[in-house]
C-alpha cells in the first residue's frame, strides 16, 4: 500500500546524469533482411527510461515495439546507435558477460507466457534464480513465495496445463521478478488475456515490480491497462513519435 | 538447470519412450548378434579347448579346421613319438557314427576314440560314472546334451516324453552294442551332434568300415623349446601337419571366417542395428529438440549460457543413451542366462563387446546431441517474443 502511494506521488524528472537512467537509447536503427525486401524496424529511436518508472511503448502493428524492446534487453543487435543499460553499454560487452547480465538484471514477461508444460508452477517460477546458479530447494523456496504475492499461494505444485491464463501469466510475473532484476521487459503481457484477468495481472506487475530501483518497459496495444503507466511512448514506423506523462 | 533438462526430457512421456525404445533395440541388435558370433568362434574350436593336456596336434596336411577328418596309418604315431622334444604323443579318433534309437532312427553321432592306457582327451567333467569306467567292456561315456536330447530314449507311446539316457542303458552304436557307463560335460561344439567318447580301441571296432583310424595325434612338448619350434621339427621329419592347440584354434577359426559368410551376414545385422539406432534415435531426439526449441529460446534470452544448453542437451542425451542401453544389455544378458543352458550357439558377453558396443551407443547419442546443440545455439533469443 505504502509503496504503491509513493510511486504514484513520485514527481517524473529528468535526471542530469545519464549514468542514472535505466535505459538510455540513442539513434538506434534496425533493419531486418536486405536489398529489395529490407525491413527497417526501427529508423532512429532515442529512449529514456529512469529507474522506478513504468514506460509503456504503444503503436501500430509493425510499428517496432518488439524490436525495440529486443535491442534494449540485449537479446538482438541494433544496426547504429547505442543503448545504455545503468549506465553499461551491453553491445561492447562479450557475448558470455551479456548473456550474463541479462541473466542478473533482466526479467521477461511475455505474450505467450511460455511457462515450460512439464515443470510446475515454482520450479517455472525459479527458473531465473536457476540460471544464477541457485540450487533447486532454495530456488523453489524463493518461487513458491512471490507466487504467493500473486495470489497463487497453494497452486505451487500445479502444472501450466493445470491454470487458467491468467494464473499462467501471473507465475510468468513471478518469474520475471524472482531473481530482483533492474529492468523488467514485457511484450503485450494482457492481450491473451479478458479485461478482468488482464488487470488483475498487471495490478500484480504494479505492486510487486515497481521500486526506486527498478524499471518496467511493458509492450501494449491494449487501453485497458494504460492507467498503471507512468509515461506513455507512442511508437510509429520504426520511431517514437511522442512520450505523455501519465499522471 | 540439469534437473530442469531431465524434467523436459521426462515431461514428454511419449518421446521419452519412444528414444529409449531406439536405443534398447539398437543396443540388442548391436550385443547379440557379435556376441552369438563369438559364441559360434568358440564353438568352432571349443574340442580343441576341452582336450587340455596335449599341446600340438598333428594331422593330415590337408585338414582345414578340427571338424574336418582325413585320418592317417597308426603307423605314423610311432613316428612322431620319435621326433625330439616330443615327451608323449596319444593317437584320437574323431568321426561320426550312427547311433540307432528303439524306434528305429538313427542319430549321427561324434564319436571319439581316446588312448587306451591314458584316455587323453577325455572330457573334464563327468556328471555320471567315472572316466575310466571306459575300461569296461563294451563301455561308452556320452554328453550330457546328447544324452538329455538326441539320445534320449524315444517315448514309448506317442504323448509321453523321451527319457534321458542313463547310466547302465545300452545304445546301438554302429550295429554294435555300448553300454552307457558315464555322463560327461563337454563345450558346445558347432555342430551340435551328440558326443560319444570310447577307447581308440574300441572305436576302432565300432567304425569297422575305415581303414585308416587315426584323425589326429595329440602331442605333448618338452618343456625346454618352445611348442611352435617342436610343431615345425614335426613336420619337417613326418610331413604330417603339427600345430600348437593356439595354432590350430586360429586356423579352425580362420576357416570359418574365410569360407562362410557369416562375418557379412553377421556384420550385417550390427550395421543395420547401428543404422537404425543412429537414424531413429537420432530423429526422435531432434524432434524433442524441436518440441522445446521455444523453451531453449526463453532460457537463452533469460541469461543461459551457451556453455549450460550444451550441459542441458547433452545431459539428456546422456541419460536417454544410459537407460536404452541398460534395458538393452540386460535384456541380451537375460537372454544369453537362458540359452546358455540350452544346446545351441549362445551369447558370449564379453567385456570387450559391452565396451564396444556401449561406446556405439555413446556414438550415436553424442551425435544426436551434437546436431541439437548446433541447432539450440544457432537460435536467435529474440524469437522469444514471436506469438
Ligand atoms: N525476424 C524478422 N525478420 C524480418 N522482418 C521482421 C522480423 N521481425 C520483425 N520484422 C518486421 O519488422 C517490423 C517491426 O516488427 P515488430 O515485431 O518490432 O513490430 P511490433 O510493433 O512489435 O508489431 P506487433 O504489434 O504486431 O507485435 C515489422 O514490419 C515486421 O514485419
Ligand atoms: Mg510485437
Amino acid at each position: 500500500m505504502e509503496q504503491q502511494q509513493e510511486v504514484a506521488t513520485r514527481p517524473i524528472m529528468t535526471p542530469n546524469d545519464p549514468k542514472d537512467a535505466a535505459v538510455l537509447c540513442r539513434g538506434i536503427t534496425k533493419s531486418y533482411g536486405s536489398g529489395e525486401t529490407q525491413v527497417k524496424a526501427l529508423r532512429g529511436v532515442d529512449l529514456e527510461v529512469r529507474p522506478g518508472e513504468l514506460l509503456m511503448l504503444v503503436g501500430p502493428s509493425g510499428c517496432g515495439k518488439t524490436t525495440l524492446i529486443s535491442v534494449v534487453a540485449g537479446i538482438l543487435d541494433q544496426d547504429e546507435g547505442e543503448c545504455l543499460l545503468f549506465g553499461q553499454n551491453l553491445s561492447l560487452l562479450p557475448q558470455h558477460e551479456r548473456v550474463r547480465y541479462r541473466g542478473e538484471h533482466i526479467g521477461f514477461v511475455f505474450q505467450a507466457f511460455n511457462l515450460i508444460p512439464s515443470l510446475t508452477a515454482a520450479e517455472n517460477a525459479a527458473i531465473p534464480l536457476l540460471i544464477n546458479g541457485i540450487p533447486m530447494d532454495e530456488a523453489v523456496q524463493k518461487a513458491a513465495l512471490l507466487l504467493a504475492s500473486v495470489g497463487l499461494e497453494g497452486r505451487e505444485h500445479a502444472l501450466p496445463s493445470q491454470l487458467s491464463g491468467g494464473q499462467q501469466q501471473r507465475v510468468a510475473v513471478a518469474r520475471a521478478l524472482v531473481h530482483s532484476p533492474r529492468l523488467v521487459v514485457c511484450d503485450e503481457p494482457t492481450s491473451a488475456l479478458d479485461q478482468v484477468t488482464g488487470i488483475r495481472v498487471m495490478e500484480g506487475l504494479k505492486k510487486l515490480a515497481v521500486n526506486n530501483d527498478r524499471a518496467l518497459v511493458i509492450v501494449t496495444h491494449d487501453a485497458r491497462i494504460f492507467s498503471f503507466a507512468d509515461r506513455i511512448a507512442h511508437m510509429n514506423d520504426g520511431a517514437i513519435e511522442r512520450i505523455e506523462n501519465n499522471l | 538447470m540439469n534437473r530442469i533438462a531431465l524434467k523436459m526430457l521426462f515431461g514428454d512421456r511419449g518421446k521419452y519412450l519412444g528414444i529409449i525404445t531406439g536405443i534398447t533395440l539398437a543396443s540388442i541388435l548391436m550385443i547379440q548378434q557379435p556376441g552369438m558370433l563369438v559364441s559360434i568362434f568358440t564353438m568352432t574350436y571349443s574340442f580343441i579347448t576341452d582336450v587340455s593336456l596335449p599341446n600340438i596336434w598333428v594331422m593330415d596336411a590337408k585338414v582345414q579346421q578340427i571338424d574336418d577328418s582325413k585320418p592317417l596309418l597308426d603307423t605314423q604315431l610311432y613316428r612322431v613319438r620319435g621326433v625330439r622334444g616330443v615327451e608323449w604323443a596319444v593317437p584320437l579318433y574323431k568321426g561320426s557314427q550312427k547311433v540307432r534309437l528303439s524306434n528305429g532312427e538313427t542319430v549321427m553321432s561324434n564319436l571319439l576314440g581316446l588312448d587306451d592306457a591314458t584316455l587323453i582327451g577325455g572330457p573334464a567333467v563327468m556328471i555320471k560314472g567315472k572316466l575310466s569306467d571306459l575300461r569296461i567292456p563294451d563301455s561308452v561315456i556320452v554328453d550330457e546334451a546328447g544324452a538329455n536330447g538326441r539320445l534320449a530314449k524315444p517315448a514309448a507311446a506317442p504323448g509321453e516324453h523321451a527319457t534321458p539316457l542313463k547310466v547302465g542303458d545300452v545304445l546301438e552304436l554302429n550295429e554294435k552294442r555300448a553300454l552307457v557307463v558315464g555322463i560327461a560335460r563337454a563345450q558346445k561344439t558347432f555342430q551340435s551332434q551328440p558326443i560319444i567318447y570310447t577307447t581308440y580301441t574300441r572305436a576302432k571296432v565300432y567304425a569297422n568300415s575305415e581303414r585308416k583310424m587315426l584323425t589326429y595325434i595329440l602331442v605333448k612338448a618338452k618343456d625346454n623349446e618352445p611348442r611352435e619350434t617342436i610343431a615345425r621339427r614335426i613336420t619337417q621329419n613326418t610331413r604330417l601337419a603339427a600345430w600348437t592347440a593356439e595354432e590350430f584354434k586360429k586356423k579352425s577359426l580362420n576357416y570359418m571366417i574365410y569360407n562362410t559368410s557369416i562375418i557379412i551376414n553377421f556384420g550385417f545385422v550390427v550395421l543395420v542395428g547401428f543404422v537404425i539406432g543412429a537414424a531413429v534415435t537420432g530423429q526422435m531426439f531432434y524432434n524433442f529438440t524441436l518440441d522445446n526449441l521455444r523453451y531453449f529460446a526463453v532460457f537463452k534470452a533469460m541469461g543461459t549460457t551457451d556453455q549450460t544448453l550444451r550441459r542441458m542437451i547433452l545431459l539428456q542425451a546422456l541419460l536417454v543413451g544410459f537407460v536404452g542401453y541398460g534395458i538393452g544389455a540386460g535384456a541380451i544378458a537375460l537372454f544369453a542366462m537362458i540359452m546358455g543352458n540350452s544346446n545351441g550357439p549362445s551369447v558370449n558377453l564379453s567385456w570387450q563387446l559391452l565396451l564396444t558396443s556401449g561406446c556405439a551407443i555413446l556414438l550415436i547419442v553424442l551425435m544426436s546431441a551434437l546436431v541439437c546443440i548446433r541447432k539450440v545455439l544457432k537460435l536467435e533469443a529474440a524469437v522469444v517474443f514471436k506469438g
